[in-house]
């Protein structure tokens, strides 16, 4: 069976042909199955953002292909209307995007464009209401009364409310204090739990994405320099550092750790992890 | 000496609408030529704050002075201003110029400085924030980091003696985070310049000389980031965190390892966890 998304050798390159000509993203493979939770990291003009444009033909690779279920994403207008709604794209503070009267007609606009009748419209609307945390009482009020935090779950109900089998996030929880993260990402987790779809997520946070993706890409370049579980990503810590990114704060403490010759693992990034290894530490020093 | 302080500091943006007081009785002094960092949850008001530090916003109730100027004195306002500049979150909002040194001479040029003193103001302000290659640039084709530092040249330029930040690395990415605080400390350390950084990323506070942490309108601790890090319960229930070197430390206090609080830094982490398990 085909995999749900397929990249082949996607190249993209912008103004191409005029002296502004930048290559974005080169060669790119990449494979997603049904469940995961994969994580893209990389710095700005990595190609990262470039790169999820492809996943619902909003922009046309230079050359390469972008299959769905197998089938290109371009084959046919048709084709670009069900990708659409099949990938959903939650963009960088997608909350400048709300537009509608009420939070109700805002994150019904998706399915509304899909033609589906009235009751499953509501019905959809309220789902995606509940994923997001969003009490149902402010589905009436004007989205631009909401607070911030409250703006950005109705921006990602919105998507959710067309019950994509993939959902891409770009940055979800830039610009929220920590408890504002916490709650997005509980949430975020939650409906992938739930609907057990697939999830790709965008951030430049190694520490927050660390905790729950099940995959990692890292991108530099326009390359994918890294793909893997995250504890294998974290074990490359030099290099990391070397195309701009920050490992997290726990994996940089056990790697002077290991510098200093204590044995504790590699790929370690959680508080949790590394209680395991330093108490391990210990036990094992009590038998030995 | 103070460069700013407040005295039984109130605000609220709407008195008609209930919401109550955003700022309540604040009392606080900034020492000229420290580095102060921030740090709050969304809606604590330290953006409120930030904006009485330049008469942006004045006090509904109490006073807030600039190196001795009461802000609400409207003859002082010019003068305040020059001595205080901001920094705010969004760099593409602070933009007005097609050219980074057209961008950067906008605010010398508005107050009035002589044309051949705002050569000299630019190139030494772009100099400052390591921009100074890029004076011939768009720039919009700048990265964000870059971009911020342009932001930062031009607030320089008008020789302020505090700079206060708004969050000015929340739209970055990791590098484009540290070189924009490599040039804010530098800015503090070399040219003696009073830093206050509004954040809630908790490792920008870790090389602060002073760390205040603001809850619902009120400061809920105040001192270098090693006495204030260690209150990991009163952070936490406030919507905070900890950096991870001191959640690792309490989570080995809690079993019952004897690892200080107050080692901040990877480095002071691992020599630490050296101490007790090596």
């Amino acid at each position: 069976m085909a995999p749900l998304l397929e990249i082949r050798k996607l190249t993209h390159i912008y103004s191409q042909g005029t002296p502004f000509e930048h290559v974005a993203l080169k060669d790119v493979d990449f494979v997603a199955e049904k469940g995961e939770f994969i994580g893209i990291i990389g710095h700005t003009g990595s190609g990262k953002s470039t790169f999820v444009q492809h996943l619902n033909a909003l922009l046309k690779p230079t050359s390469g292909t972008v299959l769905l279920d197998g089938e290109a994403v371009f084959s046919s207008p048709q084709r670009i209307r069900q990708v659409r709604s099949r990938v959903g794209l939650v963009f960088q503070y997608p909350e400048y995007q709300l537009f509608e009267e009420t939070v109700r007609a805002d994150i019904a606009y998706g399915p509304k464009n899909m033609k589906l009748d009235k009751e499953e419209i509501e019905q959809r609307v309220l789902e995606a209401a509940d994923f997001v945390g969003l009490d149902p009482e402010l589905l009436d009020k004007s989205p631009f009364d909401l607070s911030g935090g409250q703006k950005r779950r109705a921006a990602i109900a919105g998507v959710i409310a067309m019950r994509p089998d993939i959902l891409v996030l770009d940055e979800p929880t830039a610009g929220l204090d920590p408890r504002g993260r916490e709650e997005i990402i509980a949430n975020i987790r939650r409906y992938h739990a739930r609907v057990n779809g697939t999830v790709i997520y965008i951030t430049h946070s190694m520490e927050d994405i660390a905790r729950f993706a099940s995959r990692l890409a890292v991108f530099c370049e326009g390359r994918i320099v890294m793909d893997g579980v995250p504890g294998e990503i974290f074990r490359h810590v030099e290099e990391l550092e070397r195309i701009g990114l920050t490992v997290p704060g726990i994996t940089k403490v056990m790697a002077l750790l290991r510098a200093r010759g204590l044995p504790v693992p590699e790929g370690i990034y959680t508080i949790h992890q590394a209680m395991d290894a330093l108490l391990g530490l210990k036990g094992g020093g009590e038998n030995a | 000496m103070n460069i700013i302080r407040t005295e039984k500091l109130d605000f609220e943006y709407d008195a008609e609408s209930g919401r109550g007081l955003v700022l309540k009785e604040l009392d606080l002094e900034i020492e000229e030529g420290s580095f102060v960092a921030i740090l709050g949850h969304n809606g604590s008001g330290k953006s409120t704050l930030a904006k009485h530090m330049n008469a942006i916003l004045l006090p509904t109730g109490g006073k807030v002075f600039v190196s001795g100027m009461d802000t609400s004195d409207e003859e002082r306002l010019l003068e305040i201003r020059r001595t205080v500049g901001m920094v705010f979150q969004n760099p593409d909002n602070q933009i007005v110029a097609n050219v980074v040194e057209d961008d950067v001479a906008f605010g010398p040029e508005n107050i009035g400085i002589p044309t051949a003193e705002i050569r000299t103001r630019v190139d030494e302000a772009l100099k400052a924030v390591g921009m100074y290659e890029y004076r011939n640039h768009a720039p919009h084709l700048l990265s964000g980091g870059q971009k911020q530092r342009v932001a930062i040249a031009g607030i320089i330029a008008m020789r302020p003696r505090c700079i206060v930040l708004d969050e000015p690395t929340a739209m970055l990415d990791p590098s484009g985070r540290r070189e924009v605080l490599d040039t804010v400390h530098r800015l503090n350390r070399e040219n003696g310049i009073t830093v206050v950084l509004i954040t809630h990323h908790m490792d920008e506070c870790i090389d602060a000389d002073r760390l205040i942490v603001m809850a619902d309108g009120a400061i809920i601790a105040d001192g270098s980031p090693r006495e204030v890090f260690p209150q990991v319960e009163l952070l936490r229930d406030t919507g905070m965190d900890v950096p991870a070197t001191v959640g690792l430390a309490w989570e080995l206090r809690k079993a019952g390892y004897d690892m200080p609080l107050d080692a901040l830094s990877a480095e002071e982490c691992a020599e630490a966890l050296y101490r007790v398990f090596g």
